[in-house]
């Protein structure tokens, strides 16, 4: 051994003796907060987390973490309007992450390598029946399957699938990847029986000896406007039009349509009369920043040459011309008739003024309670003020949308559970949200928004092909990169780099960090550089 | 190197990443990284110096495969991290005078080299000498300008928090104009320290024409380890100095180090190039260019100049300083730099290599 001389000569590392933890007075702690997509999600997706593993290329686990919640990838990177998108931090930066196109690669994924959803470990023996095969009740279905009931659907149309089928039209979704995704669903165990209406819900529960029931009638029935006609003037509705359009793949119609309404529906009608050859105008009372309808899906319109006519309500219809009276928005942005009128010519007008759900079976059941036109339910658990039933989708109060639907679907699904173990179903608090002003955006660098590529103007006017096609594998992977993590790890290194006390330990891929709280001394430079707002200063106990 | 990293969640900004192919990412984002300054030493909240510190050696110990050795001058660094009984490094380590750093990092290398050939090894360990600005711009220039001169095979690393922290914040010849120290005050007609003073080291040190010149901070990690392991690449004398926010000196809030060395990169305070000899052969572009007060305005050394009280022609003063460096450097834009004129030595230094 060396002998060394006093004081002169020091051992490596020796420091490693003074724990200067001690001075701390803040702690660094890991915080999860909730990125502004997930918070957003009316299906409740936890979309940070799949991203995470799509960036890294394990679709597979990418899309059994998206399908925890939303058991339609395919259909819903189709359908959905993502208002996630609209809440994304990376629209501060650059252009939000478009999470709907990687969803639609994931699902198309999971379907081209016939992935399916893992069967309950263990069956619960309970029975559960659900009323339609719509979004809500085949959500409701999965997710009653998940949890090991025996689920039984009646559906009252010939083919499940709810308004995802009669209402939307070929282009927005291919029935191929709906059927897909349904077998899905089936072949978990779940029986679908269509055709048929229950028009006694009581009995059938009790025949069938179901343990509860969940209620997913969707808004099938078109509200109607009075317009005063004098000859007949061809009237139809848009659900009738796009039912029979998805079921002959035609429609004898005349040529010049006026589609009266401002909503998704109209547009949809709209897109699908153009496809067939006929001359398709919107009518509607108000002005486009007051209108219901998708951004996206009404510049899609207006591309493919279908003209609107704004401030506008239909007063009476003749044979061949529509008598329009031109309106006027007062102060709090509603129509106000001007007096002022003129001709439109127009042989036939399609209605598509909202739509209703089918209630009468339901207003049977003794004790059920109505707010206005929604069944009254409880918030959290979805029930009935009838014990054991339960309702989700159009039918009760919130957003009438496919993505909203499945969202109840899987709510009433677990309240179902919790109803059937004795217990009530209290939903999750809800972490802080991840803000951008809480992110360190100097880290993230510009990445413009891959374009879906899209199908020529031309063709789209004339065939009911896809409008949008998915993602290459690249550019989904690229899409799924620009997700900032808000309020998440991502795993980047940062607070193990910036520590000068080298106090954070990186414990190895997907493992993270931990803090060594024998050497940190609470500078808090981990916390300002972290990228993604996932670490916080606490003061110490003292 | 940082053109091939073609990505878009955090850019190339961060220290590492999951998504990134291992080799791209830096040596601190390793899990076994040399970790020459260990846990345990005595540096404040924050400390810059400690950071840029072990940034660099342990660049230099990768670069080297180990074969290192380090001298460092009298200052905080050295005081921090030898308190006696205990030791922070992780390698050979000499502690010389506050003086004379350059002079023992030279012949440390000649009797590397002269042990090496009697016992015939193939390697010869590489010797970096460092010190803080006081050490290197005052009181040790002179053996500093000698192994420049002299072209000894020492990389010299400044890591520069412009001024004496150890001692109690006095200014050196590094502290920037206007700047309060203990012996600058903000006080009288131009408060703060003396405008048309001091001196900039890595201008000098391209004067003497050695093979590497650089300017880092420890806002910019992949920049700094890249200049570290390029200087290891030349033989003859180098030199790095790297801007080291100081929370207790600049009165900066201890989370706010990485931050506030970046504002004064992206201000065009500091900037940062690298030169070979003699000649400036790039520069680290402004990303995200913001005025000066931005960087100022965290800093209490500063206060006077953005408070109530302050004068505007100052502030002005600073601002037009920054944009001369902009300017005279080419820190916007995507162009390549302007050549400078080269030192005759270089070109001499640059055949016999």
């Amino acid at each position: 051994m060396m002998t060394k001389p006093f004081a002169t000569t020091l051992d490596p590392a020796t420091s490693l003796a003074n724990h200067t933890g001690s001075w701390r007075t803040l702690r660094p702690v890991n915080v999860f907060k909730i990125p502004p997509c997930n918070k957003q999600c009316p299906a409740g997706e936890n979309i940070q987390q799949w991203l995470y593993y799509a960036a890294e290329g394990d679709y597979e686990r990418a899309w059994r973490i998206l399908t925890e919640n939303n058991p339609f990838p395919a259909c819903m990177g189709r359908v959905c309007y993502h208002t996630c998108e609209t809440k994304c931090n990376r629209g501060f930066l650059d252009e939000s992450v478009g999470i709907n196109s990687v969803e639609r690669f994931l699902g198309d994924y999971a379907l081209d390598h016939k992935l399916s959803f893992q069967k309950p470990t263990r069956e619960t023996g309970k029975k559960v029946l659900v009323i339609g095969a719509g979004p809500a009740g085949l959500s409701a279905a999965y997710h009653l399957r998940r949890f090991g009931h025996t689920v039984h659907i009646v559906e009252q149309g010939e083919e499940p699938g709810g308004m995802m089928r009669y209402g939307i039209p070929v282009y927005r979704l291919p029935r191929s990847i709906l059927d897909a995704e349904i077998d899905r669903i089936k072949d978990m165990g779940v029986t679908i029986e269509c055709g048929r209406k229950v028009d006694d819900i009581i009995a059938e529960k009790q025949n069938g000896k179901y343990d509860a029931v969940v209620l997913g009638v969707g808004a099938g029935l078109s509200a109607n406007v009075n317009i005063p006609q004098g000859d007949a003037n061809h009237i139809l509705t848009a659900l009738d039009v796009l039912k029979e359009i998805e079921t002959k793949g035609d429609i004898q119609i005349a040529r010049r349509v006026a589609v009266y309404g401002g909503g998704n529906t109209a547009v949809d009608v709209a897109r699908s009369l153009r496809r067939i050859g006929a001359e398709p105008i919107i009518v509607y009372r108000r002005n486009r920043d007051k209108m219901p309808a998708s951004e996206e899906e009404m510049d899609d319109a207006i591309k493919e040459g279908i003209q609107v006519k704004w401030l506008s309500t239909i007063a009476g219809a003749t044979k061949d011309s529509l008598k329009i009276e031109k309106m006027k928005l007062d102060e709090t942005g509603y129509p106000q008739p001007t007096g002022e009128f003129e001709e439109l010519p127009a042989d036939a007008v399609i209605l598509a003024a909202g739509q209703n759900c089918d209630l009468e079976p339901v207003k049977k059941i003794e004790g059920i309670k109505f707010e206005k036109d929604s069944v009254n339910v409880d918030s959290s658990s979805l029930m009935t003020d009838v014990p054991g039933i339960f309702a989700a989708g159009d039918m009760i109060k919130g957003d009438r949308t496919v993505t909203a639907a499945i969202g109840m679907g899987k709510h009433a699904a677990r309240g179902v559970n919790a109803y059937l173990k004795g217990a009530k179903y209290e939903r999750a608090a809800k972490h802080d949200e991840a803000k951008f002003e809480d992110m360190h955006p100097w880290y993230y660098s510009d990445a413009p928004k891959t374009v879906r590529p899209m199908l020529e103007l031309a063709r789209r006017t004339s065939t009911f092909d896809e409008v949008q096609h998915g993602l290459t594998e690249e550019n989904a992977v690229f899409e799924a990169q620009r997700c900032l993590s808000c309020g998440n790890c991502m795993e980047c290194d940062n607070c193990y780099g910036v520590c000068p006390d080298s106090a954070i330990n990186k414990l190895g891929p997907g493992k993270g960090y931990e803090f060594n709280y024998d050497y940190c001394k609470g500078c808090g430079v981990c916390a300002q550089e972290c990228p993604c707002g996932h670490i916080k200063m606490v003061p110490e106990k003292i | 190197m940082l053109e091939e990293i073609k990505f878009y969640q955090t850019g190339s900004n961060t220290v590492g990443n999951r998504l990134l192919n291992p080799s791209m990412r830096t040596i601190q984002a390793s899990g076994d990284r040399p970790n020459t300054l260990i846990s345990g030493h005595r540096a404040c909240q924050g400390c810059g110096e400690a950071l840029g510190a072990r940034y660099a050696i342990d660049a230099a110990m990768r670069a080297t495969g180990g074969q290192l050795i380090v001298c460092n001058a009298t200052g905080c660094l050295e005081v921090f991290s030898t308190p006696y009984p205990e030791s922070a490094w992780r390698l050979p380590w000499i502690h010389s005078l506050f003086g004379n750093t350059a002079a023992v990092g030279s012949g440390i290398a000649a009797a590397a080299k002269v042990r090496a050939q009697r016992h015939g090894d193939q390697t010869v360990p590489r010797v970096i000498a460092q010190g803080g600005d006081g050490g290197t711009t005052d009181i040790g220039f002179g053996p500093l300008s000698g192994m420049f001169e002299r072209n000894d095979d020492v990389l010299y690393i400044c890591y520069d928090n412009q001024a004496y922290m150890n001692t109690g914040v006095q200014r050196s010849s590094a502290t920037p104009p206007s700047a309060r120290t203990a012996t600058t005050m903000p006080i009288g007609a131009e408060p703060g320290a003396d405008w048309g003073k001091g001196k900039n080291v890595p201008l000098i040190a391209m004067a003497h024409g050695i093979p590497y010149v650089a300017t880092a901070s420890v806002a910019d990690l992949r920049d700094l380890e890249r200049k570290v392991e390029k200087a290891m690449s030349f033989h003859g004398a180098r030199y790095i100095q790297v801007l080291v926010p100081c929370p207790l000196g600049w009165g900066v809030k201890s989370q706010l180090t990485v931050t506030c060395a970046r504002l004064a990169c992206e201000t065009g305070f500091y900037p940062i190039f690298e030169a070979e000899y003699g000649r400036v052969t790039g520069v680290r572009k402004i990303r995200q260019q913001q005025p000066v007060l931005n960087f100022l305005k965290v800093q209490r050394r500063f206060a006077h100049l953005t408070g109530k009280k302050a004068d505007p022609k100052v502030l002005a003063r600073v601002q037009a300083m920054c944009d001369e460096n902009i300017k005279s450097f080419g820190l916007l834009g995507d162009d390549d730099p302007q050549p400078a004129p080269t030192a005759v030595q270089a070109l001499e230094r640059a055949e016999r290599i």
